[in-house]
């Protein structure tokens, strides 16, 4: 920028820097989140033999993990400008309404028997994050 | 809503990833704002504002 604007550049990039700070925190509490819910699965069955004590502490542990998650969730959405923010919110409301009406459709055709699995949990989790994965991309590409 | 971003961006020989340091936004969002494609929100605007030294009405007018 021009000498006449360097007041407005004296921190040129603190903001994205805060940023990827954010997501970077973000992408750490995330993976612990879930190696801990791996240890909370399979501990028990593979490295402490049933012990109830350390399962019930690993259990502890993942939830521990997952609102430390939440949190830095968001502390990261509030550090998002508000075009980004925006999107966020977009495919945040795209994502629970959809998983409402799809996850209970899916639910009742397991219920009615009109499908010959059993509709799990884990299912929906997968449809949740390929919803939000399509509808950023979505938003994003509305605003480019 | 009609801005005249680009044009005074353009004036000070600015890119939009400078520009989007300044207000503190990402360059996509910039890039958004320059297409009329985002209307910024009132702070971002006088924020725009104080960096042109000009009226939030010299930069930004609606097209009603």
């Amino acid at each position: 920028m021009t000498d006449n604007n360097n007041e407005n550049t004296s921190k040129p990039t603190s903001w994205q820097k805060k940023n990827k700070s954010n997501t970077a925190k973000m992408g750490f509490w995330t993976a612990a989140w879930v190696l801990s819910m791996a240890l909370a699965n399979f501990g028990q069955r593979f490295i402490w033999d049933f012990n109830l004590t350390l399962t019930v502490l690993a259990v502890l542990l993942n939830l521990a993990l997952g609102l430390k998650m939440v949190f830095a969730n968001i502390h990261h959405l509030k550090g998002l400008d508000e075009m980004q923010q925006r999107i966020q919110l977009n495919a945040m409301g795209i994502t629970l309404g959809l998983s409402l009406v799809v996850g209970l459709t899916y639910s009742n055709l397991d219920v009615l028997n009109l499908i010959s699995y059993h509709a799990e949990i884990s299912h929906l989790v997968i449809f949740m994050g390929l919803t939000y994965i399509v509808a950023t991309f979505i938003g994003q590409s509305k605003y480019r | 809503m009609k801005n005249k971003l680009k044009v005074l961006r353009a004036e000070r020989d600015w890119t939009q990833a400078q520009l989007a340091e300044a207000l503190e936004v990402s360059r996509q969002t910039i890039n958004a704002i320059e297409k009329g494609k985002f209307d910024p929100s009132l702070p971002l605007a006088f924020k725009a504002a104080r960096l042109f030294k000009l009226s939030i009405e010299e930069i930004f007018q609606d097209e009603a």
